[in-house]
């Protein structure tokens, strides 16, 4: 009864202390804000799995065709198992092409079909948005995109299929930006390591990104600090535990549940100088990007980070069969954290992750990594013009 | 930016006002505008196709003339449509006769399912069975132990025989736990699988034999709300490699608009049975279709902000704030202090503001107003004497300039804050129809009164106060009905143009969010107008008195459509029915 009462008190409270914020140039969301959730790090309710769970990290045979790496022994307390090298990462996007071909081939064949039929109608037009629709590419870019098409296609004056999917190959290419700058920047500076801090919403794969991407280093002959701070997952730490064991990587985490998780990416970047390791993956604990006070949280780790080293990449993980949510994502993160590369992930479905053009164009970041699998070698260099290609078949 | 529905297809329809009926060419064009109003919100390409055809079918033979305005009908009719689909044929969970039930968990990698099923299990623990957790997800590194810790969380047993991270065979734990169950008198067993993709065969085939082992009387499919045009394509994928019974959403606390939910029940002909929506194992109810409907129409969620603030606040602490708030003359500087805390307390501003039907046409005004101003606001007010803050009106300029120091404000800000704070509690002394007199009037508008088209804004409280039944104490806070308040706060609506839209929702549909949108719609122009100067920033609010219009007392209660005819949508007499309806609660 009284709720609507809250309703107004809120509006009221909006009103007058917001009121200031719409005369004074756009604040920038920030402060402690009152989080009704759960603040990992803030509380007991935050925990990992205790330490004694450590004896079956064994890593068995992973799934699919990738190298299987035998499985590791017994895990005492020095994380020194049987590490089996992992290849480099160049070559890989030839070699998961074809996984990306599988998902993508539904879409390609449809666009074929409907550019073999010949005749290029209102209908066919049509067809076509609905098809980038399905992308996921979002409403508006892909009428855009169709219709930026039509104009070609009648300026060139040309029915002809091939030519007529070498527009729509050129159109895709450009708005998946194949000028990006996508490299990662994993190389240490002087005596202090690279950071990389991986951030994301709930269950887009960032623990296994970090994993993944161990072993993409390491396998390009750097040495690598996993930092564990997600501290508010049950098991998080220990599942990139079993990541770093199976790639070779030392990990850095919490001694008790719930602990602060950007002092735990301060002791692991630290640890990294000390050690003189090439470059240091700090994870960090899936966040709704609705939720102001994590978003805090994510700030301040980043910021901690920062007090004795600098924070190289920022990687945001967005899971393929996101849709158009993954755009606001995207926004929020970038605000609090300042993204420099996106993750990609969960290719190998049926998913096409349209979403990420919507994005790279928005805030200009760019799709730097793609994931093609749960193989721990399913990671590989964003290649748009292999995406694009297995986007038009 | 028109990002909503409603926006969408006021724009359409705002040539049309007045005509009898929608012809063919509006219809279309309104169907375009709801085509792309769905796939914006994530609703798969093929299901919005079959949904627009049946929206246009009925839009074809509707005859508008009762409404409002065409696109208000309109979306009435969308809002139907979607609940329907939604809210199909709405179960329960099935037990079986012989225990232990069997309920196994299946979707795609990082939809949730571990962390569903610990919620899940705690769920039916509240509800007095003794359910059993089974790890099955030896996939994944350490799910195991993280059911573990969750299950140790939720105070539920977990049947892990198998350390996981690759090792085992989750046919065999899936049987052995039945065994267990029956063991150790376990009612209802939870089993958790691996997440998988739709396309991976082998891993498909791995779920089924988990199915044929165990026989579960439910099979839940774990999707994600942010899930975009792929839900069709995974959902079929699943049903007919695994099947399943039902479909739970999760993640419904981020702002996806989950459209998902509609492409899976539409397209496997499933209920969606349950929503989780937070990361506290206590973030998990049975699924609102009415409420999804509004989502996914972006009308705000203002049932979900209720329930929040109910969890947040005790009953006297809400009491307590919604009494200082109607005191009118009584509300100070002080209160307003505790008052913010409230607020903050419930979580960012721009959420809870977010939460608020018409917000979305709003967002970029919204997202000005950050908790960092709130903050800001208490700050100076914290800075004030205890005098000071229980009359503001003795501040002088010396005062205001050691107000600014203490603060760290310039003193414009500190003028601007008392500009808006006297504004706002004059603002409260209206609506609450002259403070003490209009309170024992409220009952009657709880009574389920409605704020009546013709009377405008506050005179939803003043006829209240008319036909008073007596004998109610002054003040008391709890009498004042979301009738009445939504009437009142209506009647901001006024001060901003082109609002049409949100609020009015689903006029007639049965859980819309009538009541309190039609009364929140008023944030908006309040907020625009601050836009140009501080002062001027009230003129929406301020514009109540004067728009209040002739007080008339309406008592009858029926056709709130007829009646609110010529009137913005916030004002339309459903609002009084829906707060009724709510009163229960």
């Amino acid at each position: 009864m009284e709720t609507l009462l809250i309703i107004l008190g809120i509006v009221l409270v909006a009103v007058i202390a917001g009121g200031g914020a719409l005369l004074a140039p756009r604040a920038r969301r920030s402060g402690k804000a009152a989080q009704t959730g759960p603040m990992p790090g803030q509380g007991g309710t935050a925990t990992a799995a205790p330490p004694s769970t450590r004896a079956p990290e064994a890593a068995a045979a992973p799934p699919g065709e990738v190298s299987a790496p035998p499985p590791v022994a017994e895990v005492p307390a020095a994380p020194t198992p049987t590490v089996e090298k992992p290849p480099p990462s160049a070559g890989r996007m030839v070699r998961l092409r074809s996984r990306l071909a599988r998902s993508q081939s539904a879409f390609g064949s449809a666009l074929l079909s409907l550019l073999s039929s010949g005749k290029l109608d209102d209908q066919t037009w049509d067809e076509i948005e609905e098809i980038l629709i399905t992308a996921d590419m979002g409403a508006a870019p892909a009428a855009h995109l169709v219709e930026r098409l039509r104009t070609e296609v009648k300026v060139a004056g040309t029915t002809d299929l091939t030519e007529v999917r070498a527009l729509l190959r050129a159109d895709l290419l450009e708005q998946v930006g194949a000028d990006f700058d996508r490299t990662l920047h994993t190389a240490p500076h002087g005596d202090r390591p690279a950071v990389l801090l991986v951030v994301g919403v709930n269950g887009t794969g960032k623990t296994t990104t970090c994993g993944k991407l161990a072993r993409v280093l390491i396998g390009d002959g750097r040495s690598v600090l996993l930092g564990a701070a997600d501290t508010f997952r049950a098991a998080a730490a220990d599942q990139l535990e079993t990541w770093a064991n199976r790639a070779g990587a030392t990990v850095v985490r919490a001694d008790r549940d719930g602990a602060d998780p950007a002092s735990v990416a301060f002791e692991a970047v630290s640890a990294g100088t000390v050690r003189g390791v090439d470059s240091v993956i700090v994870d960090t604990a899936g966040r709704l990007h609705t939720k102001a006070g994590l978003m805090d949280e994510l700030g301040k780790i980043k910021r901690v980070i920062e007090k004795h080293a600098t924070v190289d990449e920022v990687l945001l993980v967005l899971d393929a069969t996101t849709g158009q949510n993954g755009l606001r994502q995207a926004r929020v993160f970038a605000e609090a954290v300042d993204i420099t590369g996106i993750v990609l992930t969960k290719l190998d479905g049926t998913a096409k992750g349209g979403i990420v053009i919507a994005v790279q164009r928005e805030l200009g970041v760019p799709v730097k990594l793609v994931g093609l699998g749960e193989g721990p070698d399913d990671l590989a260099p964003f290649e748009p013009e292999a995406f694009v290609d297995a986007l038009v078949g | 930016m028109f990002e909503t529905l409603s926006d969408r297809l006021t724009q359409v329809f705002s040539s049309l006002r007045g005509r009898g009926r929608l012809s063919p060419a509006d219809v279309e064009a309104t169907c375009r505008e709801i085509r792309i109003a769905l796939l914006e919100a994530d609703v798969a390409l093929p299901v919005v196709r079959q949904f627009i055809a049946r929206v246009r079918e009925r839009a074809l033979g509707a005859d508008v003339r009762q409404a409002l305005n065409p696109a208000q009908q309109v979306i009435k009719i969308v809002n139907e449509e979607l609940i329907e689909i939604l809210g199909g044929e709405a179960r329960r969970l099935r037990f079986a006769k012989v225990p232990p039930t069997v309920i196994m968990l299946a979707g795609l990698q990082g939809s949730g399912k571990t962390t569903l099923a610990a919620k899940l299990a705690l769920w039916l623990r509240g509800q007095g069975n003794t359910p059993l957790l089974v790890a099955a997800d030896l996939q994944r590194p350490n799910a195991v132990q993280q059911l573990q810790v969750l299950g140790e969380r939720a105070g539920v047993p977990v049947f892990a025989p198998q350390p996981g991270s690759g090792i085992g065979d989750p046919i065999q734990v899936a049987r052995d736990s039945l065994d267990e169950a029956r063991h150790k008198l376990h009612n209802v067993v939870v089993i958790d699988t691996a997440g998988r993709l739709g396309v991976d065969a082998a891993m498909m085939n791995q779920a089924a034999a988990i199915r044929d082992a165990v026989d579960p009387d439910e099979i839940l499919f774990v999707v994600d709300s942010m899930i975009g045009q792929d839900a069709v394509t995974t959902a079929q994928a699943f049903l007919d490699g695994v099947g399943f019974d039902g479909v739970v959403l999760t993640k419904l606390d981020g702002d996806a608009r989950g459209g998902a939910a509609l492409s899976v029940a539409q397209v496997t002909g499933r209920p969606i049975m349950f929503a989780s929506a937070g990361e506290k194992l206590e973030d998990f109810d049975l699924f609102h279709p009415d409420r999804m409907a509004s989502r996914i129409l972006d009308l705000g969620d203002i049932l979900t902000l209720i329930e929040q603030a109910e969890r947040t606040f005790d009953q006297q602490q809400a009491a307590e704030m919604a009494g200082k708030l109607a005191s009118g003359d009584g509300f100070t500087l002080e209160d307003f202090v505790v008052q913010l805390a409230m607020v903050r307390k419930l979580g960012p501003i721009s959420n809870l503001l977010g939460m608020l039907p018409g917000a979305a046409q709003n967002r970029e005004l919204l997202g000005q107003v950050s908790d960092k101003d709130l903050d800001r606001a208490a700050a100076i007010v914290n800075s004030m004497t205890v005098e000071e803050r229980r009359n503001p009106k003795i501040l002088n300029g010396s005062r205001r300039l050691r107000i600014a120091n203490g603060s760290g404000v310039t003193v414009g800000e500190v003028n601007s804050l008392v500009v808006r704070f006297l504004e706002g509690q004059k603002m409260m002394r209206q609506m609450m129809g002259g403070g003490i007199p209009g309170m024992p009037g409220m009952p009657g508008m709880r009574r389920g009164q409605k704020a009546k088209g013709k009377k405008k804004g506050k005179g939803g409280g003043r006829p209240g106060g008319a036909n008073r039944p007596g004998g109610v104490p002054a003040g008391k806070p709890a009498a004042i009905g979301p009738g009445g308040g939504s009437g009142a706060l209506g009647g901001l609506t006024l001060g901003g143009p082109g609002l049409a839209g949100p609020g009015l929702a689903g006029p007639d549909g049965p859980g819309g969010l009538r009541g309190p949108g039609g009364s929140v719609l008023g944030l908006p122009p309040g907020l625009q107008r601050p836009g140009g100067d501080s002062a001027g920033g009230m003129a929406g609010f301020g514009g109540l008195g004067s728009d209040g219009g002739p007080r008339h007392r309406d008592d009858d209660d029926d056709d709130g459509d007829s009646d609110g005819q010529q009137l913005p949508p916030g004002l339309r007499g459903s609002s009084g029915r829906r707060g009724r309806g709510k009163k229960g609660r």
